[in-house]
């Protein structure tokens, strides 16, 4: 067990550092480089300069919100893949990213972040995905037991409904708002609000330490419902705060940030390979890697092209995809 | 040590076992026979909680298991289930699964106690060799006994088994039997689902045969299988004779050729 732990240790600080390497790196690029032994110094008494400003106004929060953003969908995927013991299950298969776009472009087609605020974008979003998980969840329970394989369907089913809905708005929309709602869908880390910035952090490392309660619980689950059960586990009960979990930081992520794709299937995936299958390890893991990767996506995307900025949404699928045809027929 | 009362119980309110009396006494080794869809899995499953009983209940030392917690149960409780899912985890990872409902509050690793355990339950099933091997990589009768181990790794008092013999050659067959007799021998209740009329006749105790979902006959096993209860209940044509060395009965088949040619000679 020692061995197991060093192990363990290893793969943690191995990741951690990764992590601090690239949010350092991504400190530094940009259309005004920054040299990485330059940061210290600015931070400590760099006050007041422009560099001081780029570093802490606009790189700062990006990579802060990468770190929230791309850590709850991993931590989301990982525990919903071990839930449905399914590794094509994703946070958005279950309709939440669905949910949360209705959201918002009701919110933008009625001009009601014109006369309430920007911040209502979000919340209109996260107010969305609640009203999914709490449809997906209704209708998959049946006499007190959550049925996988229904929420999974039902899941995929309101998908496919809010998306043609959202066509539905798109087509009877006028051309700015439409503009609107394409930048909104197709995902971004630019944010401005520190509170909601602050909020998405705090959200997505309270579902890793949450999570790691269930670790063993999801290790049971890994053999199906039955056998967990006999290996007494509260099957129930598990599912249900395991699907709300993974529902809630589905839903703080895509209402902060958008429809961010990839990160949440490709990672979990990835680290199951690497890490191994056992959920003690592989939700800390999955969670680090996954902020460090939508950090370094999201810093390709506004330095490849620059000064123009590209959907990290797009870097996700490409790198995330190619990575992953490449893991799979190695192994193969 | 278990007891079944007027267990009824089924499927979405369509029952499959109807007014089940069972007495289970501490030591015996039980098997469980009777045609597909009598409900003798379901009966395992009434007993482990996965269905809720209809009617009647199901005392274990005298308690009734649903003021038991899960995790009370599976202490003293542990199944080997008919299909045991392959996944990358090794051997011994899989083992120590079966410690799971030893576990105190906020235990993160495994201590060396459950360490000992489940290498104790490997070594009582030849398994420990294998412990390194990914437990999709092995053979279907090497998972059976990798799925004991870890039933063994949760020190249960009362083990149930789904007919763990199916699909095994009869070296496993016998091999996994033979385990079970031991352990059975060592104070471990067991109670066993078996497809194979012989082989439950050759290691059970006590044979109950379902019917219909309906307890047909309780008894030993020459009390249960003679060829008229054999014939009700499975609607075949059988002869049975006493095996030559442990004189308990055996259940021979008879084809329909051969049906007809005896029929003619007489």
């Amino acid at each position: 067990m020692r061995n197991k732990l060093i192990y363990w240790l290893i793969w943690v600080s191995v990741l951690g550092g990764i992590l601090l390497g690239i949010s350092i790196f991504s400190l530094s690029v940009g259309s005004a480089g920054i040299p990485v032994n330059q940061i210290i110094p600015l931070i400590l008494e760099g006050k007041g300069t422009t560099e001081y400003s780029i570093l802490f106004d606009i790189r700062l929060p990006r990579i802060i919100l990468g770190f929230a953003v791309g850590g709850a969908l991993s931590l989301s995927g990982v525990i919903l893949q071990g839930m449905f013991r399914n590794p094509l299950v994703e946070p958005y298969t279950l309709g939440i990213s669905g949910g949360a776009a209705l959201g918002v472009c009701l919110n933008i087609i009625f001009h009601l972040y014109q006369t309430l605020g920007i911040s209502t974008l979000p919340i209109s979003g996260f107010l969305g995905a609640i009203l999914v998980i709490l449809l997906v969840y209704s209708l998959s329970i049946r006499k007190g037991i959550l049925k996988i394989q229904g929420l999974l369907l039902t899941g995929v089913m309101i998908s496919f409904i809010s998306s043609s809905l959202i066509m539905f708005i798109m087509a009877i929309s006028r051309t700015e708002d439409i503009h609107g709602i394409i930048f909104w869908i197709m995902g971004s880390l630019e944010e401005t609000n520190w509170l909601l910035i602050k909020l998405a952090a705090l959200i997505s490392i309270s579902g890793l330490f949450i999570s790691y309660k269930f670790s063993i619980q999801l290790n049971a689950l890994s053999l199906g419902e039955e056998e967990a059960l006999h290996l007494g586990v509260n099957v129930e009960r598990t599912k249900k705060i395991l699907f709300v979990l993974a529902s809630l930081l589905t839903g703080c992520s895509v209402s902060v940030a958008g429809i961010i794709g990839f990160v949440g299937l490709v990672v979990p995936h990835f680290l199951r390979i690497f890490a191994g299958s056992d959920h003690r390890i592989l939700l800390i893991c999955s969670f680090l890697s996954g902020a460090s990767f939508l950090i370094i996506c999201d810093t390709l995307a506004r330095t490849i092209i620059s000064p123009i900025e590209l959907p990290v949404g797009v870097i996700t699928g490409i790198l995330g995809g190619c990575l992953f045809v490449y893991a799979l027929s190695k192994r193969a | 040590m278990l007891e079944l009362i007027n267990l009824t119980c089924g499927y979405n309110s369509k029952f499959l076992l109807k007014d089940i009396n069972i007495k289970v006494e501490k030591g015996e080794l039980i098997g469980i026979i009777g045609p597909n869809g009598s409900g003798k899995t379901t009966l395992l499953r009434a007993i482990t909680r996965v269905i809720k009983p209809e009617k009647g209940k199901i005392l274990f030392e005298k308690k009734n298991i649903e003021k038991f917690s899960f995790k009370e149960l599976a202490k003293k409780i542990a199944v080997v289930s008919q299909i045991s899912t392959a996944n990358v985890m090794t051997v011994e990872e899989f083992v120590l699964l079966g410690r799971i409902p030893h576990r105190r509050r906020l235990q993160f690793l495994e201590t060396k106690l459950d360490e000992e355990i489940a290498h104790r339950a490997m070594d009582l099933t030849g398994t420990f060799n294998l412990k390194e091997r990914f437990f999709g990589d092995l053979s279907a009768g090497e998972k059976q006994l990798v799925v004991i181990a870890r039933s063994l790794a949760q020190e249960p008092e009362l083990l149930l088994l789904d007919e763990p013999t199916s699909h095994l050659d009869i070296a496993h067959q016998v091999k996994i039997l033979d385990l079970i007799k031991r352990l059975n021998k060592n104070g471990l209740t067991v109670i066993i689902v078996l497809h194979e009329l012989n082989l439950a006749s050759q290691y059970c105790n006590r044979l109950i045969l379902l019917n219909n979902g309906t307890l047909h006959k309780c008894g030993s096993p020459s009390e249960v299988l003679t060829y008229q209860i054999i014939e009700e209940v499975y609607k075949t044509i059988v002869v049975v004779r006493e095996n030559p060395i442990s004189s308990k009965p055996y259940v021979f088949l008879v084809s329909e050729e051969e049906r007809q040619k005896k029929g003619e000679m007489c």
